[in-house]
């Protein structure tokens, strides 16, 4: 009976980490959404598409090299350079557009962006390997093992997080982002190139989407189409969080993570104490797949901005 | 006088009437089934097309509809197939194959699930409502694949299509009628509802909510039961697309879908009540004529589409009419 | 004096340290024109939004014909006969100027707006429509979009909207704004004769009609009311003057 507890404490830790690995890596996709949103009032579905940039960069340069930090370096400028891209191209002539055409523009973009991968790199998934040093796994106190991995990425992600806080409370660039989400013109006021910031915005964006894709490319496969579930639970970070937040993305991306994780494993527990295993499992797989809606949809009934949110 | 769109509009019911007619006759079934497509497809983008043109509700989550009037459609059918009731208690409800019991039950259901979402997504506006119905299809889009008793991942079959009394619904021409008379159906139900006093408050309210708030209007209700409506159309266009198929899989429920329905009508042209005609005929053609010639034809729908959004923004319908798209000049003061 | 048919009694809303309404009282009895004037930054706005609906109070109370209607949304005030216009014309610029005022007698009518029948062929609503649009001098723009409408005319719009509403009470927000003073003198005698069907509460910043039209003039500034009178009263106001001249002076 002891060790029962014992074990399902372990795996309820091992959980929690998981679930805090799953909400770090939505940070990063969210955090440039809600920049993006917050400084330029885009919506852009194609963010997902520079997620996926990312993490083909990385395996492809994995395969060439066979250097992870490579890996993640091309990662970083690939979809830096293809936000860029499809920043001066594309975007910037969204901005005075209304949501509508935006949501066009940018789904036509995803189109774009996964048919050209699916041409170049086929339609077969290619694989990221976790690097050498990384591959094995850590024991924590209270004799839980975890894979070394994992726990690169949740700190990987804490210190992004923490220097995404310092640059934006800090730094000059940090201020003309903050100024341009609460008046454009006085950004304009300040001397500053609006349009070189914006597209310094939305590459930043950009390479933390692609950044991310490379770090669970290593974890999942690489595929065409692997950015848009992110990027939609992405959008239900943000609704949680509150758009054009970081705080609100952070808070929410942790509460997605987790929710999502833990309801997965301990929803069909919950069913199986008063129904038979195979339905308590199935009822539970079920609710489990829609639990972050649900938290989604309860934020909403009671802040419908969001919990950070100030529109 | 007839105006040039309402040549075009003529255009095209005659054309989408005639060309699988002609197909018929000429033992084309394939062609016959293309066009039953494009009836339905066009179908749901009118539904879609009374909440996102009329009542500037850009909705990122028809897929939802789409999807549950597919799911209607073939989870009464499977029930039918092995004889098996839904429900036993209270009272036994038997499956069917009964098209009009199967559609009423499309579109009640899917107009529910209008009312829940819309009640909630709603009460915000503008990138947030885009992302909260986007947020709600991948939810049914998830919970389809984790449901183990209608399929999962493999989704059901419907072996025999559904009946309809009178007709013999197994060739393509007589399904195609039963489509395209819907089609039809629902073309005057919104022509009607768009020039009625909900119409005119609705269309208003995207234009400026203040002024409906000012004379007394709630802008909420109006959205709410646009949106509840226009998720009923989608949704018998999803009965209709699952017995089209005789197959229905999560991918109805996928954000791509709701991607689609919505791009055909922008194709066609936003807020032109023909405007989701022509785009549905448009895009199945693209896939027939681009599809053939490259696997990756997405690209160039993309290319297209991007082409549509920055420089044509009557869509088709705009184009051939030579005017802009009719809310050109309204520009910022609709909902969001 | 008769009893008010508006009642404003001791609202106050601050924004942070900022007070927009600081203890704000004013009434409105049939019959007048009871102009507000103050100079910008006074809390005009504000405390327009307030007797809207839009914005609740911290404190204080509205009272419309002896009812308190406080906790009404601007969508409850309207149904209980508050008849507004805005100060930047809010009008649904791609529809017809006729169908804009059908609008506003399709709200006034209170009834469901129907789904089916053509809302454009109801007599009873077209006719309540036109009759509003020749008040205002529009009858011949009504099958205009309001878009291809002057500046002016959508003013007068505005106006005619407000009529279709039948309401008990007019808010006018600054329906001169942006007119001159050739459109000015145009409204004028229009206002004068509303004010008889329904007592008007006329915010502005043209004096020249405000001394014109107004039966009594209060006048805010930074949230307060510092003084309400009739016209000679209030150019006599020393409190006034000085508030007003030092505001043109800096200015």
């Amino acid at each position: 009976m002891f060790s029962r507890t014992d074990m399902s404490l372990i795996l309820l830790i091992e959980q929690l980490l998981n679930g805090l690995q799953f909400g770090v890596m939505l940070f990063l996709m969210s955090a440039g959404l809600t920049l993006i949103f917050g400084v330029m009032g885009l919506i852009n579905l194609a963010h997902g598409s520079l997620y996926m940039v990312g993490a083909f960069a990385a395996a492809g340069v994995a395969a060439a090299t066979g250097s992870f930090a490579l890996a993640l370096a091309a990662s970083l400028a690939a979809a830096a350079i293809a936000g860029v891209l499809v920043e001066v191209l594309v975007i910037r002539r969204l901005y005075d557009r209304d949501h509508l055409d935006q949501v066009l523009a940018t789904f036509a973009l995803i189109l774009i962006f996964s048919e050209s991968t699916r041409w170049v790199f086929g339609s077969f998934p290619l694989y990221l390997d976790v690097p050498a040093a990384l591959s094995g796994a850590v024991s924590l106190p209270g004799g839980i093992s975890y894979p070394a991995y994992r726990l690169a990425i949740i700190g990987i992600g804490l210190a992004v997080a923490v220097i995404l806080f310092l640059l934006i409370s800090k730094t000059r660039i940090g201020m003309r982002i903050r100024a341009g989400e609460s008046d454009r013109e006085m950004i304009g006021a300040l001397g500053v190139n609006i349009s070189v910031l914006y597209t310094a915005v939305f590459a930043l964006g950009a390479a933390l989407a692609g950044f991310a894709g490379a770090l669970v490319g290593a974890i999942q496969s690489v595929q065409v189409g692997m950015g848009e579930p992110v990027l939609i639970l992405a959008f239900v970070t943000i609704v949680i969080g509150g758009i054009g937040s970081i705080k609100g993305a952070f808070v929410g991306a942790l509460l997605v993570g987790l929710t999502d994780t833990l309801g997965r494993v301990l929803l069909p527990v919950a069913f199986g104490t008063f129904m038979d295993p195979s339905s308590a499992t199935a009822v539970g797989a079920a609710l489990a797949s829609m639990s972050i809606y649900i938290l989604m949809a309860g934020v909403l009934l009671f802040k419908p901005t969001g919990l950070y949110g100030s529109a | 006088m007839i105006s040039r769109e309402g040549l075009i509009n003529t255009a095209l019911v005659f054309g989408l009437l005639l060309v699988p007619l002609w197909a018929h006759f000429s033992d084309e079934p394939y062609i016959v089934t293309l066009s039953t497509r494009v009836a339905i497809l066009a179908l749901a983008g009118v539904g879609l097309n009374l909440a996102l043109g009329l009542g500037g509700l850009v909705s990122l989550g028809h897929a939802m509809f789409f999807g549950i009037g597919g799911y209607a459609a073939g989870i009464l059918a499977s029930h039918a197939q092995s004889y098996t009731p839904l429900f036993e208690w209270p009272v036994v409800i038997e499956g069917t194959q009964f098209m009009p019991v199967i559609w009423l039950v499309a579109i009640v259901a899917s107009a529910l699930v209008a009312l829940l979402t819309g009640a909630l997504s709603l009460r915000t506006s503008g990138v947030y409502f885009i992302m909260i119905t986007l947020a709600f299809g991948q939810m049914f889009y998830y919970f389809t694949i984790s449901w183990p008793a209608y399929g999962g991942e493999d989704g059901l079959s419907i072996y025999v299509r559904d009946r309809f009394p009178g007709l013999n619904t197994l060739v393509p021409i007589q399904f195609f009628g039963l489509c395209f008379a819907a089609l039809m159906l629902a073309l005057v139900v919104v022509a009607r509802i768009a020039r009625s006093g909900f119409g005119l408050a609705l269309n208003a309210a995207r234009q400026n909510e203040a002024r409906v708030r000012a004379v007394g209007i709630e802008p909420y209700r109006l959205r709410l039961a646009a949106f509840v409506i226009s998720g009923a159309i989608t949704g018998l266009a999803g009965a209709l697309y699952a017995d089209l198929n005789r197959f229905v899989s999560p991918a109805m429920f996928s954000w791509q879908t709701s991607g689609e329905i919505m791009v055909f009508v922008i194709l066609g042209g936003v807020a032109r009540l023909f405007g989701p005609v022509a785009g549905a005929a448009l895009f199945i053609i693209l896939e027939e004529v681009l599809g053939g010639m490259s696997d990756y034809w997405h690209i160039w729908l993309g290319l297209l589409l991007l082409i549509v959004v920055l420089f044509a923004r009557g869509g088709l319908i705009g184009l051939i009419a030579g005017q802009a798209r009719r809310d050109s000049a309204g520009e910022g003061g609709g909902h969001g | 004096m008769a009893e008010p048919v508006l009642k404003i009694e001791g609202i106050s809303k601050s924004f942070g340290a900022l007070k927009a309404s600081d203890d704000v009282s004013l009434d409105l009895v049939p019959g007048e024109i009871h102009a507000l004037i103050g100079p910008n930054g006074a809390g005009k706005t504000t405390l327009i939004a307030q007797i809207a609906g839009s914005l609740q109070p911290d404190r204080g109370r509205v009272h419309l014909e002896g009812r308190d209607v406080t906790a009404l949304d601007t969508v409850a005030r309207a149904r209980a006969g508050l008849g507004r216009t805005f100060q930047i014309s809010s009008l649904a610029m791609e529809d017809s100027v006729l169908q804009n005022a059908v609008l506003g007698a399709l709200g006034a009518r209170q009834k469901p707006l129907g789904l089916f029948a053509r809302v454009m062929k109801d007599r009873d609503l077209t006719e309540v429509a036109m009759q509003a649009l020749r008040e205002v001098g529009l009858e011949e723009y009504a099958k205009f979009r309001v878009a291809d409408l002057s500046h002016g005319q959508r003013r007068q719009l505005e106006v005619a909207v407000a009529l279709t509403l039948q309401p008990h009470v007019f808010l006018m927000d600054e329906p001169m704004a942006g007119l001159g003073a050739e459109g000015s003198a145009q409204l004028v005698p229009l206002l004068q004769r509303l004010k008889s069907r329904a007592p008007i509460l006329l915010v502005e910043h043209d004096m020249d009609a405000v001394f014109q039209l107004a039966d009594r003039i209060s006048v805010l500034v930074y949230g307060r009311i510092i003084a309400t009178g009739t016209p000679d009263e209030i150019r006599a106001n020393a409190e006034v003057r000085e508030a007003y001249l030092g505001e043109e002076d800096a200015a």
